[in-house]
């Protein structure tokens, strides 16, 4: 051994506690925004199936004679789909992809929370979708004439933060179901999509379903998120809401604590198997 | 440090129950480490040779504290690897050969980047070691190569830099070379090396099935097979055991049904093999002496088989493996491939 072999570079002081979980999220939060950049091509498919959704469900309104506000909650439905779709096919099944790269294990390996880990991927998740949602929006709005008439925008803008977050915190407590049921997850997430369509109003106001099976849709945060939004976008849409936009507020705000519990307690429960049987960790197994 | 030992084992033991596909109730249970003891200094590159399956994978999961043992204890970096994980975590790291890990859409600085944050690592320092490191490997020209564009060997030179970004007090390296070509190989090892000369202080546990790799890189190797280890000392001392012995190759044209166990019966022949060479076939003599030799040639011209070429030679770490295992490290490999 040489020992006059100069080091490659001096130690350094290494964030730790908040600051360390804070350097996780963005880190993780990274690939997502980046992905999503290079892929551009994607950007354009996706806006351009779902404009073509909304448009058949626009073209069938107008042509039973529905109230010209239908148009514009199936404009926003469509925009906010987009996230929906991230979190049932992206982050959902996103541990399950990182263990199969082998990624997950060296999460686990490193000294941050996992917890970051996944807020990092929604939060990636979350500004790569709102390109999109942004897209389908503005063209949208523009081909269909929708007229808007926000009377209180702090509102507004709390009821989307509050429906992201429940909404990706549902996403990240399936992200661990996902890992430790794998294939069967799939099966249900597909056939879970069609329904939830239906029942979370994403076409139409929720109300119409009846009341229980509206209250029963609403543990999909995206239910009762579009709910309030459309009550504050449109101004018949109090009269058309399901629930009293407050109510709706408090329960989105319960629902998203309750699924960060629930994600947080996953985690856990995933890494104790996974050091206990030696098996979720396998890459290629 | 409350020690000096980078990782100590003590009767550690891992059994895998594995689950039937169809009926769940049925279990089997593999051992895959039994009854390993291991006390690494630090500043050691310390190697674990042995073949596929022998368990040391098993045995680095274990260590970085992604595994449990099912039975004895383990201690890295003085904490104890079930009790105390989040100690261990920020004080390792670990790359194993062939994997995946980053994401491809992003470059290699991007992906080494986003790693050494998991870290605690300060942007602009993590930056400049990645510079400073793929310079050292050879792959300063594809930092902003896209991870996915890259050849194996270079994707494994990223990795490797990956392990070393953080400046672990203890690497665990599984198996760093595997599937790389002679060149890749060779950079990377003596990336290892250099590496460790320049902080003395620093651990490397590496593991790896070429014999090369352990006894050139080594300071010490236990030798693991079926979940035991069987020796550990360095390679120069395990080969040392040999010494007193005298090693012969004898190509042959045909053994002509000649056995290896029928050489063994021999008085002084310590172990013999027969493998296939091209166009004929070689066997590999471990003898008590040289005067060992007459009697073997004389049982080969019994029967007919013709000596093409004869060497003596200075015992190897394949010689100490079947020594010790009882069969070549390169025929086990194939049994266990198929
Ligand atoms: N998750 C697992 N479940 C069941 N058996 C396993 C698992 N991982 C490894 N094994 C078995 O344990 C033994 C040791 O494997 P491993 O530690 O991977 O060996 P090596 O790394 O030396 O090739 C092998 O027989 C292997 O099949
Ligand atoms: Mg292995």
């Amino acid at each position: 051994m040489s020992s006059e072999a100069r080091p490659f570079f001096a130690p350094v002081p290494k964030a730790s506690g908040w600051r360390l979980f804070l350097k996780t999220v963005v880190a993780r939060a990274y690939p997502r925004v980046v992905g999503q950049q290079r892929e551009r091509s994607w950007i354009f498919f996706d806006v351009f199936l779902s404009i073509l959704a909304v448009s058949a469900y626009v073209f069938v309104y107008r042509a039973i004679g529905a109230p010209e506000e239908y148009v514009g909650f199936v404009v926003v439905g469509g925009a906010m789909t987009a996230f929906w779709l991230n979190v049932l096919w992206s982050m959902s099944s996103q541990l399950y992809w990182e263990k199969e790269s082998g990624n997950l294990a060296l999460y686990i390996m490193a000294p941050n929370s996992m917890m970051a880990i996944l807020l990092g991927m929604a939060l990636g998740g979350i500004i790569a979708t709102a390109l999109r949602a942004g897209a389908i929006l503005l063209v949208g709005s523009l081909i269909f004439h929708v007229q808007y008439a926000v009377g209180n925008l702090p509102a507004l803008v709390a009821v989307f933060i509050l429906t992201l977050a429940a909404l990706y915190g549902l996403g990240m407590m399936s992200a661990s179901l996902f890992l430790l049921w794998g294939r069967e997850a799939w099966h249900l997430a597909n056939l879970a999509q069609e329904p939830i369509y239906l029942l979370s109003g994403f076409y139409f106001p929720v109300k119409n379903l009846g009341f229980w099976v509206a209250v029963g849709a609403s543990i999909i945060p995206l239910t009762l998120g579009l709910d309030a939004m459309r009550q504050l976008l449109f101004p018949s849409g109090a009269m058309l809401g399901f629930l009293p936009v407050p109510v709706e507020v408090v329960v989105l705000a319960v629902l998203c604590i309750l699924f960060l519990i629930a994600a947080r307690w996953l985690l856990g429960y995933m890494e104790r198997i996974a050091v206990r049987e030696g098996r979720l960790l396998e890459s290629r197994r | 440090m409350s020690t000096d030992l980078a990782i100590e084992t003590h009767n550690l033991g891992r059994v895998y129950t594995v689950r039937n596909r169809r009926e769940r109730r049925i279990r089997k249970e593999i051992v895959a480490l039994q009854d390993v003891n291991l006390q690494i200094p630090r500043g050691e590159l310390f190697g674990l040779l042995g073949p596929n399956g022998a368990g040391k994978t098993t045995l680095i999961k274990i260590l970085t504290t992604l595994l449990s043992p099912t039975t004895g204890w383990a201690r890295v970096a003085g904490y104890d690897v079930v009790r105390e994980p989040h100690k261990i975590r920020p004080r390792i790291n670990m790359v194993s050969g062939g994997e995946a890990s980053g994401y491809g859409l992003l470059t290699v600085r991007e992906n080494l980047w986003m790693f050494a944050q998991f870290y605690g690592l300060p942007s602009r320092e993590a930056n400049r070691r990645i510079e400073e490191l793929l310079r050292r490997i050879g792959l300063a020209d594809r930092i902003h190569t896209k991870s996915s564009d890259l050849s194996t060997g270079l994707r494994q030179k990223m990795n490797i830099v990956r392990g070393f970004l953080t400046d672990p007090e203890i690497l665990f390296l599984d198996e760093p070379t595997l599937g790389l070509d002679v060149n890749a190989a060779r950079d990377v090892r003596q990336f290892i090396r250099e590496w460790l000369d320049a902080h003395p202080d620093r651990t490397v546990l590496l593991t790896t099935h070429y014999m090369v790799e352990a006894d050139e890189l080594c300071d010490r190797v236990a030798i693991i097979s079926q979940g035991r280890v069987l020796a550990c000392d360095s390679p120069e001392a395990l080969k040392r055991r040999l010494q007193r012995e005298a090693l012969f190759d004898i190509d042959i044209t045909a053994p002509n049904g000649l056995t290896a166990a029928a050489l063994e019966a021999l008085p002084g022949v310590r172990k013999a093999v027969l493998t296939d060479a091209d166009g004929g076939a070689r066997l590999s003599l471990v003898l008590a002496a040289d005067s060992v030799l007459p009697g073997v040639i004389g049982v080969l011209t019994e029967r007919a088989v013709q000596v093409r070429h004869l060497t003596k030679r200075e015992p190897t770490l394949e010689d100490v493996f079947v020594e010790l295992v009882g069969r070549p490290l390169a025929e086990e490999e194939g049994q266990d491939e198929q």
